[in-house]
């Protein structure tokens, strides 16, 4: 069947997405905004992953070139041998991200627990509407 | 002559960091610092247009590696209005924001500051770029910036508005990061004009159409284009008024310049209107979004909240304006850009200078306002005009191209929203004006015989002489839109 | 609302793996993301700019201007918490513990810092006796997590590393001084002041190098425009190694700011 053959070339990609959509599925569905927070984290990682996994080549190694290239001579490197950085460093700045957004989220709610005593977003939304 | 298109964005960048030192060190400087940068930054946004004007498109090439091998910033004549745009709106905004800040974050006033000049640089910096994924980390600048300084505002609800806005901006730029990883994994290449080439050859590639749904997506959600606006009324009405006058004006068009050099330059508008055929989905949700805007904001009682219904409304005529598919809805909506940007940093310069003497806008207090506020007022009028589409202001001609472009579309109900929510946006400021217009009831005022008993009480001048010269830009923007259409879009366009 | 978010679920979930129809298979060598952009970088990448780690080439050079962003991206969270959470008012309630006896003294209200003498140690609410071996362990501990965090960043050219993973090691060593003492220790070794200036300093390091760039006549952050002060050898991997730094103070300082502004609550007391 077309969807398993799929499933078996590409199951990276589809692991990441399943990955994606529960971290998605977290941020929008759950109660407790730490739910969330950790929900968006999850999201996040998943695309990082993503991303990292289109880097990979069979049969090569990490992109650190190897070998003795102190002055001048060194064999020919291969494209083949090495995987691809350029994911590697497009994900080093998107975790970079993550990582601030998700102290400005936590911030966020320490502020709201000290205003309101509660994190649960049904009891926020009462409370304010209650003003 | 020699213009300097990095500085552009390296001057705040700088500044933001000396101003960092300065708060801890000497903070009386830290607000000085502000201003030498956003007027280093303005001079170079002049300069840069007028020779971009002259000479066509500029290419910088940052750390001197040719795209797409590393970053470069490509300014067009689309690139250099926003840029200039931004530049003068933050620069005006200090000028008229300084008492308000004073005001609502007296102990780290300076801190403020800084974080105002990180939010401009990455406004500055998403419109300058030309590289994929460099957009992304300046949309990331520009949204934590934004978050921070929207949950200084209320005390009760600015931290839920902008967590809330948190949650529903990560995803969308999660969507745009996807989307550009789509296009990635098809051609390899991150540098827009270098992927838009490579993209023309496979137009029928599932991939290529997901990467433009995702992205798409994803700034619609920034944009915030109905129906996935429910964040912006709570975060822009209980923002700060030093920064909801910065973010009000900037943050939606900026995006939407961001839909409109994602059609234009990155996947064309051949992929677009031909292969897709999408033009009557997505100009059918510009209208729902028109009215929706329109008809929620007639239901709000206070008025900031209320105007920030009526940025929704506007973000539908520039989103249903650009997918028109014609060379005159096209041109509406970039018009309307700069256009809505004057009209809302006017309306929000006067909504601020009421608060800033009220400390509320419910309708309820701003009885008697005319007497109490006049130049406020006689401001707030101007932009009111505007965004109903009075001519000679600036509304009314970005209104005409749309609903021109509409016509030649064969959008009848487009242009049909376009002209009820203009009916929508008169009965809604008119009814704020009545109730400006009277004095409060309540007040036994015994000696009413000689006319408003009201003393004046108007907003500091620095803001009253700044919403002055906006006031004119309305009108001098509005007289001279021939001449911008002309010289600037159309070139563009063709 | 669980049922909005299912069904938002499943048509992005749907959306997204209609795309992986066409996108190549797991580990292609010939795949268009490996083929275009990153042969170059791979094949050129060393000669150009001298540094084998290729990651660290592609991040502090080629897309050095992406880099510089992310560090402000950084700055924007310490100054986030900061700015969010910092609460100048001072404690209500204080206690001082007599230490050789053990008393404990509850000072209500806002009376303000009194001078009790050296004989009491200022306390938090939720005091527990400090482990003599954990405290000891930390102290032993910290200066070699932090020659490793130096390591990290000096060595970011030639193997995994870099500014940012030095950085946060460093940042971690500064943290752990907090969580095996007390916060008002880690405070008053690294003051609030300190912090703030050098996460700014890290960041101006950075954009330094690159306008330093500028004024010797080429654009902003090309390094090689560096080589009339400190010679031509190996002139882009210097260059790379300086923001390297620069991005490791700014790292460092931001993760204690965070650390102390999320534990306190702003209000640089008590933490964890």
């Amino acid at each position: 069947m077309d969807l398993l053959q799929l499933i078996a070339t590409k199951y990276n990609y589809c692991l990441y997405i399943v990955l994606m959509m529960i971290g998605l599925y977290a941020m929008i569905a759950k109660n407790n905004l730490i739910k969330k927070v950790v929900g968006m984290s999850i999201f996040q990682t998943a695309i990082i992953l993503f991303y990292v996994s289109i880097g990979y080549k069979h049969n090569a190694t990490i992109p650190i070139i190897q070998g003795d290239h102190g002055h001048g001579t060194h064999a020919a490197i291969l494209a083949a041998d090495y995987i691809n950085p350029l994911p590697h460093v497009l994900m080093l700045t998107a975790i970079v991200v993550s990582v601030a957004t998700f102290g400005v989220a936590m911030a966020l709610c320490v502020k709201i627990y000290q205003r309101y005593q509660t994190l649960e977003e049904d009891e926020l939304r009462m409370r304010l509407s209650e003003k | 002559m020699t213009t300097y298109p990095e500085l552009i964005v390296l001057a705040p960048l700088l500044g933001a960091f000396f101003a960092g030192i300065a708060a801890w060190v000497e903070s009386r400087i830290s607000y000085a610092i502000t201003l030498i940068a956003m007027g280093i930054a303005t001079a170079c946004a002049a300069s840069v247009f007028t020779q971009v004007l002259a000479s066509g498109t500029i290419q910088y090439r940052m750390a001197g590696w040719a795209p797409p091998m590393g970053i470069e910033l490509r300014i067009d004549a689309l690139n250099a209005m926003v840029l200039l745009l931004i530049s003068v709106i933050a620069l005006l905004n200090l000028v008229a924001s300084y008492r308000n800040v004073e005001k609502e974050t007296p102990d780290r006033a300076s801190s403020f500051y800084v974080m105002y000049l990180l939010f401009v640089v990455g406004l500055l910096g998403v419109t300058a770029t030309g590289d994929l994924f460099n957009l992304y980390v300046l949309i990331e600048i520009t949204s934590l910036s934004s978050y921070t300084l929207i949950a200084l505002g209320d005390r009760d609800k600015s931290a839920i508005a902008s967590l809330n806005y948190v949650f529903i901006g990560v995803i969308g730029a999660s969507f745009y990061l996807l989307g550009v990883g789509y296009i990635y994994i098809k051609t390899g290449t991150l540098n827009m004009v270098d992927a838009a080439a490579i993209m023309k050859t496979m137009t029928d590639s599932s991939a290529i159409l997901v990467a433009f749904v995702l992205c798409i997506l994803g700034i619609w959600i920034k944009m915030a284009l109905f129906p996935l606006h429910v964040w912006l009324p709570n975060a822009y009405s209980s923002a700060p008024v030093g920064f909801a006058r910065v973010v009000a004006p900037l943050m939606t068009k900026v995006m939407v310049y961001v839909m409109v050099r994602l059609m234009l330059t990155v996947f064309g508008l051949d992929y677009i209107f031909d292969t897709l055929n999408l033009s009557q989905a997505v100009v059918w949700l510009g209208t729902i979004a028109i009215l929706a805007g329109g008809a929620m904001a007639l239901y709000q009682k206070n008025l900031k909240k209320m105007l920030t219904y009526i940025i929704v409304c506007e973000i539908g005529y520039m989103v249903g304006g650009a997918w028109l598919g014609n060379q005159m809805g096209m041109t509406g909506a970039i018009l309307h850009i700069i256009n809505d940007a004057i009209m809302t940093f006017a309306l929000f310069l006067a909504v601020g200078n009421m608060v800033y003497r009220l400390d509320r806008v419910d309708y309820t207090d701003l009885q008697g306002l005319f007497a109490k506020m006049p130049w406020t007022m006689a401001g707030f009028v101007l932009a009111a005009f505007s965004i109903v589409g009075v001519p000679p202001t600036c509304g009314f001609f970005s209104k005409w191209y749309l609903v021109l472009g509409a016509f030649e579309a064969g959008a009848y109900h487009f242009a049909a929203a376009l002209i009820i929510s203009s009916l929508l946006c008169a009965i809604l400021f008119f009814k704020v004006f009545e109730i400006c217009f009277f004095e409060p009831m309540s007040e036994g005022h015994g000696h009413d015989s000689h006319g408003p008993a009201a003393v004046m009480e108007e907003a500091p001048v620095s803001s009253l002489v700044v919403l002055g010269l906006v006031s004119v830009c309305l009108i001098v923007a509005g007289l001279y839109s021939g001449t911008i259409v002309d010289t600037l879009i159309t070139p563009i366009l063709n | 609302m669980k049922v909005l978010a299912f069904i938002i679920v499943c048509l992005t979930g749907g959306l997204l793996l209609y795309g992986t129809g066409e996108l190549p298979g797991w580990g292609d060598p010939a795949s268009p993301a490996s083929s275009h952009l990153s042969n170059h970088y791979i094949e050129h990448a060393l000669e150009e700019t001298q540094v084998p780690n290729l990651v660290t080439a592609v991040l502090a050079d080629y897309r050095g201007y992406d880099t510089m962003f992310e560090t402000a991206v950084v700055f924007c969270a310490g100054l986030a918490c900061f700015l969010l959470l910092r609460d100048f008012r001072p404690k209500k309630d204080q206690y001082y513990r007599h230490v050789p006896t053990g008393v404990v003294l509850h000072v209500k209200e806002d009376a303000g810092p009194i001078d009790v003498g050296r004989e009491f140690e200022d306390m938090d609410k939720d005091w527990v006796p400090a482990d003599t071996i954990i405290k000891t362990v930390c102290r032993i501990l910290i200066p070699f997590i932090q020659i490793y965090a130096l390591y990290v960043v000096a060595h970011g050219d030639f193997s995994p590393g870099g500014g940012f993973q030095g950085g946060v090691i460093f940042g971690a060593s500064l943290i752990m001084i907090g969580i095996a003492t007390n916060l008002k220790t880690l405070i008053k070794r690294i003051s609030e002041k300190f912090l703030a200036i050098f996460s700014a300093i890290g960041v101006l390091v950075y954009i330094g190098i690159g306008v330093l760039c500028m004024v010797m006549g080429g654009n902003f952050l090309d390094y090689g425009r560096l080589s009339p002060i400190f010679g031509e050898h190996h002139i882009r991997a210097l260059g790379m190694l300086g923001v390297e730094i620069g991005v490791g103070i700014a790292v460092t300082a931001v993760m204690v700011i965070i650390y102390v502004n999320i534990v306190s609550e702003g209000r640089h007391d008590e933490g964890l």
